[in-house]
């Protein structure tokens, strides 16, 4: 038993420290430290460096292009990107749609699809929540009919997270209504420039537009952008929420967010003291460290285990429960450290390069304007990705066997 | 980065697992923990068989020369068993503040004797007044001539009472708080001026209060050098900090397993209690404070030995403040899910439930962890 990485981990990532260095810019690392929105282009254009340098497949095997990594080295990249203030990896693409390409899709499809996702070409979105159809997921309504080589979809969509940016999306579709709900669900690719579709945003507690609902009226969907075999499709959707719970403990943001809430406490004054120093907040302060450190060696045991199997088991349930709160405590803290100075809600100075007034008294400080915000957002994280009591029903059968 | 056992740890663990589960079951550890002396010399004979007592007394005193990850993998076993025998007391911190000073005949001599099973040597450091400060020694030590007399008070000192020898810190010099001249002797428990007031504790195990009143102690029987015992009784303290993690996980795995049971077999309205939703996400709760307690008792034993006294000390008190409060978790939890059961005496629970209160209120508690933690980030 050791902490320590092996040389050749080490290695790794000094390599990736390098390669943050030479190619994230500054304007994006301080917007994502300064917790400020990133654009479409901000996105894309990370994905770009990411596919020259040869991982834009990050987690793929190398026959489809990827470089190969193991979970570790994976874990490796996203704690440096994380600390470097790269942009978080949108997951729908490379995460989430490849490994069901690479595992269920033809050969067309994949090389199709496959290049365009690493490239950053295409943006993906995902069609699984609906209205009716949330934490029971395969009670899914949205038809699809067989008419000669199309699938003709009906239905809507819902929390589709950045479906405005999108050129396609995967969807999860009922072919047959008289089966076992489990059992007549398929998996569909849709490009999202089809006519009958309609995206109408959503907007959240925190004045963002991070998700939206989706119309599909009359959707035209070649037959041939179906994964897999019809009816089938529920089997691939288990198998991609297995995926998307890789690194979903969120260390290096963790310790990103931390080292956050550590300076704006060292900076905002209380009897004319650090914040830092009152001993109840320090006291909160340091349980969410040594929180987020029992978390992280336990994110590393799984990680140890998984050397030898790649599947993610059932311990990225507690991983996602344990990784949620946390992250949803220091976001409680940054927004408290700030006192009186979180109430001010402008979306404009919630920007980045936002020009506060000269002329005027200061509104707070620049960090505070975003923090309120931001903490309303994170109450998402114990909703999403299935509910932290879903996470705990998952634990309850698959763990402990109840 | 890995957390696998070698093979040596996994063979420790499994030798011990068997004994206990063979020698030492529920009945018998009510029947030694009612018995007057509080412990058993027929299964310190078979520990020390075992070679459990040896395992961190280096080989030339005759021991095993093992760390504290070989302690991780025996002591959540004694935990389970709810073993009271001096394991932690004598073959863990007593051996770990004898290393120290092993250049010293008497003290290489009385580990020896610590590995072999046949003497018993615990620190005697904590005073009443001092709460879990390590500095706060009031316990005098004045020379004359070949000689130390020693007045003072130590608090709940762990089986003072099975103790052949007491390690008894006290001050030479400077005041109460001074990290600078406590001073550490070695002291016969029969001693004149030596004298126990010896009690259970919560969880059954045995302890003393211990007065030193004018207590006369060879200058031969001073460890170290006079003043400056105070780093070598802390990194003892530290290596017991990290035991008893591992002591307390051992518990909480025994405490969830059973509870899981019990929900399977207890029927209420007609089926398991164990089908209530409310139910499978108290267990789920208990499961990951486990889990991040097992975490932290692994960083306490890579960490409770490292040179550089902060990280030793960061996680040190990370891993005491995540364990105390997941030890309250379970405990409560598993006690309150056994409903009316979980307050007899008759059921392991409570006595498990015991151990991990005891376990909370040793070697500092979480409030007091998460506080040093604290101002370890600002020093």
């Amino acid at each position: 038993m050791r902490l320590e990485f092996t040389d050749e981990e080490q290695a790794f990532r000094a390599e990736v420290q390098r390669f943050l260095r030479e190619q994230l810019s500054p304007e994006i690392s301080a917007k994502v430290w300064n917790g400020y929105e990133l654009g479409r282009e901000d996105h894309v254009e990370w994905q770009r460096r990411l596919h020259q340098r040869g991982w834009g497949g990050m987690g793929w095997p190398v026959e489809f292009g990827g470089p190969g990594w193991n979970s570790v080295q994976q874990y490796i990249f996203e704690e440096e990107s994380a600390l470097a203030g790269g942009p978080r990896l949108i997951p729908f693409g490379t995460k989430m749609v490849a490994p069901v390409i690479m595992a269920f899709g033809s050969k067309v499809q994949q090389q199709r699809f496959l290049p365009r996702i690493s490239s950053g070409a295409d943006w993906w979105c995902q069609g699984y929540s609906e209205p009716g159809a949330g934490s029971d997921l395969a009670s899914l309504k949205t038809r699809a009919v067989l008419e000669g080589d199309h699938y003709v979809v009906n239905g809507q969509k819902t929390w589709n997270t950045l479906g405005q940016f999108a050129d396609w999306i995967f969807c999860l579709v009922r072919t047959d209504s008289q089966a076992k709900q489990q059992s007549g669900i398929t998996f569909l690719l849709i490009d999202m420039k089809s006519p009958g579709i309609t995206v109408r945003p959503i907007m959240l507690l925190d004045g963002g537009h991070e998700v939206n609902e989706i119309w599909f009226e009359n959707v035209r969907v070649p037959v041939e952008n179906r994964i897999g075999e019809e009816n089938r499709g529920w089997t691939y959707a288990k198998f991609l929420l297995g995926h998307e719970r890789s690194n979903i403990a969120g260390i290096g943001i963790g310790k990103r967010e931390l080292a956050r809430l550590k300076r704006i406490a060292s900076s905002e004054r209380q009897n004319g003291r650090p914040l830092i120093e009152d001993p109840l907040f320090a006291a909160q302060i340091a349980q969410a460290e040594i929180d987020l450190w029992a978390l992280e060696i336990t994110n590393l045991r799984v990680l140890s285990a998984e050397r030898k199997s790649a599947a993610v088991g059932p311990e990225a349930s507690i991983l996602k429960v344990r990784g949620t709160e946390i992250h949803q405590s220091i976001s409680e803290l940054l927004m408290r450290a700030v006192g009186p100075y979180a109430l001010p809600f402008r979306r404009e100075a919630m920007e980045a390069g936002y020009q506060f007034d000269a002329s005027r008294e200061s509104p707070g400080p620049r960090y505070a304007s975003t923090l309120a915000a931001s903490y309303c957002n994170q109450r998402k994280l114990s909703i999403f990705g299935g509910t932290n009591e879903i996470q705990k029903n998952i634990i309850s059968k698959m763990i402990v066997g109840l | 980065m890995n957390f696998e056992f070698s093979d040596e740890q996994r063979q420790l663990h499994e030798v011990v697992e068997r004994y206990l589960n063979e020698q030492y079951s529920f009945e018998r550890f009510k029947s030694i923990k009612n018995s007057a002396a509080g412990w058993d010399s027929s299964v310190w004979r078979g520990l020390a068989e075992l070679g459990v007592l040896a395992i961190t007394v280096p080989a030339e005193q005759g021991g095993l020369g093992f760390g504290p990850l070989e302690t991780l993998a025996m002591m959540g076993d004694c935990g389970r068993n709810l073993v009271l025998e001096p394991v932690l007391s004598s073959a863990v911190i007593g051996a770990a503040v004898l290393r120290a000073f092993a250049d010293q005949k008497p003290a290489a001599e009385l580990l020896a004797g610590i590995g072999s099973g046949e003497k018993i040597a615990v620190l005697a450091h904590f005073e009443s007044g001092a709460r879990y400060e390590s500095q706060w020694v009031t316990t005098s030590a004045r020379r004359n001539g070949d000689n130390y007399t020693l007045d003072g008070h130590k608090g709940v000192v762990m089986h003072a009472g099975a103790a052949d020898t007491l390690l008894v810190s006290a001050r030479t010099s400077g005041s109460p708080g001074d990290a600078q001249g406590v001073s550490l002797f070695m002291v016969p428990r029969t001693a004149p001026g030596l004298v126990l007031d010896e009690y259970p504790t919560l969880d059954g195990q045995r302890a003393a209060d211990v007065y030193l009143k004018g207590a006369q102690v060879p200058l031969a029987n001073r460890l170290g050098t006079e003043g400056g015992a105070l780093p070598a009784i802390e990194a003892a303290l530290d290596i017991g900090l990290a035991a008893v993690c591992a002591d307390a996980v051992g518990v909480m795995q025994a405490m969830v397993d059973a509870t899981v049971e019990y929900v399977r077999q207890r029927q209420q309205f007609g089926q398991p209690i164990g089908r209530f939703q409310v139910l499978q996400h108290r267990i789920a709760d208990m499961l990951i404070h486990l889990e991040q307690a097992r975490s932290m008792s692994y960083l306490a034993a890579l960490r409770c030995t490292h040179e550089d006294i902060i990280e030793r000390r960061r996680a040190l008190s990370a891993a005491k403040a995540v364990i105390g409060q997941a030890a309250r978790f379970v405990g409560q939890q598993a006690v309150q899910l056994h409903g009316g059961m979980g307050m007899t005496d008759e059921l392991q629970v409570s006595h498990w439930f015991k151990r991990l209160t005891a376990a909370q209120l040793m070697f500092g508690d979480s409030d007091t962890h998460l506080q040093r933690f604290a101002a370890l980030k600002r020093a």
